[in-house]
């Protein structure tokens, strides 16, 4: 039992993580490329520059990370076991 | 002739919820155990549908007409704050999914008061907890119908009573009848039309705009600061930033999102619906987003902003795509309403009267008042609707805000904190609500700020020391929840 928790603990850890890189890549291509004059833009499929990497990109990129680390540090668990099936008896205390 | 292209797609789609309602209904298939069917699908969502409710459900109007109006007259700076939300829903599902959905298979729970009656075993903390939602849940869904009843006016040009009882009957009816399964099984569908709509229009207008890079210099030609992330000045960085606890972490808390992952069926479906999810909202945020700031090129100078979008769509959009369009953001509006009833419901039924009213009452009868508390309690918000009373506008200036305030930290550090007890819950609960209250009708901001930030910090330190205030609960008790 004590080890789900350590798993659990450790899933939630790495989905704070992706949080904070989805951060710092959407803060980074935002103001980095974004905070300078509008005429020196570049555009990439009609968006600028900064938009396309930031929120575009971002987004693909995330999601993808996402995935892979769900496939390779999320663990399946068994629900079932917690099931009480006690009805409503169990609300009664 | 042209009014009924319009809406025989609507109806059609009604018809559908409203089958889909009989089909799930928990008195139809003579269910043993009501209360869990009811309100919380006998946990049986897959991942495509707790991805799609998750979504659909926070994603109400103002995804789908106030944002997107926004994003017209600020440019993409706004479309940038838009995408804050996009790793929003796996950070909700990754930190809360699994651990609610063990701990309330344990103690046999259903709503997000079970957890917090069982966790802290204060009655104060149910009763608090309670009336938030019901004050809150409230008035949201009051504005939302409104909005819902409003954009039908525009699109259609019948009468915005006529909007309301339509729209009135299909919620309150496919709820009422088919309880927390449809609500999801709905929601997932409303997702998916929510999709569709959002491509259909991107589409259109692109071709009307002569592509992206034609409508980006049209706008650059109009005002250049509509294409920086600042906007010019506009969106200052505190303010951007701040949005990330208001629409990023704060969303922790958030009673409609939680509630969902006590009702998924096994740990694959948490895992798929954290990707779907994830791709789902970037898709569809950064499209409706995109949509308003492509309405500054295609109809400059509409005074407006929440009047853009459906203006785009008449514009735009033949009869028949019309009518799919207004599915769009009614669709938003009706898989928020209708998730925010039936947890209303739920907190009256489940957490108030079997709690302290009648503790010994039998399933038949139990069903009755459930269908009952749900039916009056969506009657009430369809009249409220008509006209609004004040205290209506009033407490759904604090909704979103005030709902994390009362819940972020006693749900998130209840799962994770074993030191936490009743006092810090308590004491977190009341003082967050107080500023967060205070501080918006004052107008108070710090550095420009949201008040939601300095609201959640507090809450975090006064939770801590009122934990510390009192010995943490007895290992056994919490051995329920951290082993």
């Amino acid at each position: 039992m004590k080890k789900i928790n350590k798993q659990l603990k450790k899933e939630a850890i790495i989905t704070v993580v992706l949080y904070l890189i989805y951060f710092v890549w959407w803060y980074s291509f935002a103001y980095g490329l974004g905070d300078v004059d509008p005429k020196d833009y570049k555009y990439i499929l009609g968006l600028p520059e900064w938009f396309f990497y930031s929120c575009v990109l971002g987004f693909l990129m995330i999601t993808t990370l996402l995935w892979v680390s769900i496939k390779l540090f999320f663990k399946e668990v068994d629900l079932k076991i917690y099931e009480k099936n006690a009805g409503r008896e169990e609300w009664k205390k | 002739m042209e009014k009924i292209k319009l809406i025989l797609p609507l109806l059609v789609y009604l018809g559908i919820t409203l089958y889909i309602a009989y089909y799930n209904s928990p008195r139809r298939k003579k269910s043993k155990n009501f209360t869990n069917e009811y309100f919380i699908g006998n946990r049986s969502m897959g991942g495509f549908v707790l991805a799609m409710t998750v979504i659909a459900t926070y994603t109400g109007a103002s995804s789908f007409l106030g944002g997107p109006g926004v994003a017209y007259k600020l440019g993409l700076g706004w479309v940038l704050l838009a995408s804050i939300q996009i790793p929003t829903a796996f950070l909700t599902l990754g930190i809360l999914g699994k651990k609610l959905a063990i701990i309330s298979r344990k103690i046999d729970g259903i709503t997000i008061n079970d957890f917090l009656r069982a966790r802290y075993q204060n009655k104060w903390v149910v009763i608090m907890s309670s009336t938030a939602i019901l004050l809150f849940f409230m008035a949201y869904m009051v504005v939302q119908v409104i909005g819902g009843a409003r954009l039908f006016e525009v699109l259609t040009g019948l009468d915005y009573t006529v909007g309301l009882v339509i729209f009135g009957f299909a919620i309150i009816f496919y709820t009422v009848f088919g309880g927390f399964k449809t609500v999801a099984i709905t929601d997932a569908i409303q997702g998916v039309i929510m999709l569709i709509t959002s491509i259909i229009l991107f589409w259109v207008l692109k071709e009307a705009g002569g592509g992206m890079r034609n409508i980006m210099k049209t706008i650059y030609e109009i005002d250049p600061n509509l294409l920086t992330p600042s906007s010019g000045g506009a969106i200052t960085k505190p303010f951007i930033m701040s949005f990330w606890v208001l629409v990023g972490v704060g969303l922790l808390g958030l009673p409609q999102t939680t509630i969902r992952c006590m009702g998924f069926k096994d740990s694959r479906s948490l895992h798929r619906a954290m990707v779907i999810g994830t791709f789902v909202v970037g898709f569809l945020m950064i499209m409706m987003h995109l949509i308003g700031v492509m309405g500054i090129a295609i109809i400059p100078n509409e005074q407006l902003g929440d009047k853009v979008i459906p203006i785009l769509a008449i514009r735009n959009l033949s009869p028949v795509l019309l009518g799919v369009f207004i599915g769009g953001p009614l669709a938003a509006i009706m898989s928020t309403v209708d998730s925010l009833l039936i947890q209303t419901s739920s907190t009256i039924v489940k957490d108030i009267y079997i709690n302290y009213i009648a503790v010994d009452i039998d399933e038949k009868k139990l069903s009755r008042i459930s269908l009952w508390t749900t039916l009056i309690m969506g009657v009430m918000v369809f009249a409220l609707a008509f006209h609004p009373p004040e205290f209506i506008v009033w407490l759904n200036l604090f909704a979103l805000g005030g709902l994390e305030a009362v819940f972020m930290w006693p749900i998130l550090l209840g799962l994770y904190w074993k030191k936490a007890n009743s006092t810090g819950a308590l004491l977190s609960m009341g003082i967050s609500l107080l500023v967060y209250v205070t501080m918006t009708l004052l107008k108070i901001k710090f550095f420009g700020m949201h008040q939601i930030v300095p609201t959640i910090v507090v809450g975090g330190i006064v939770f801590v020391i009122g934990s510390y205030l009192k010995k943490p609960s007895s290992e056994e008790h919490l051995a329920i929840f951290f082993e």
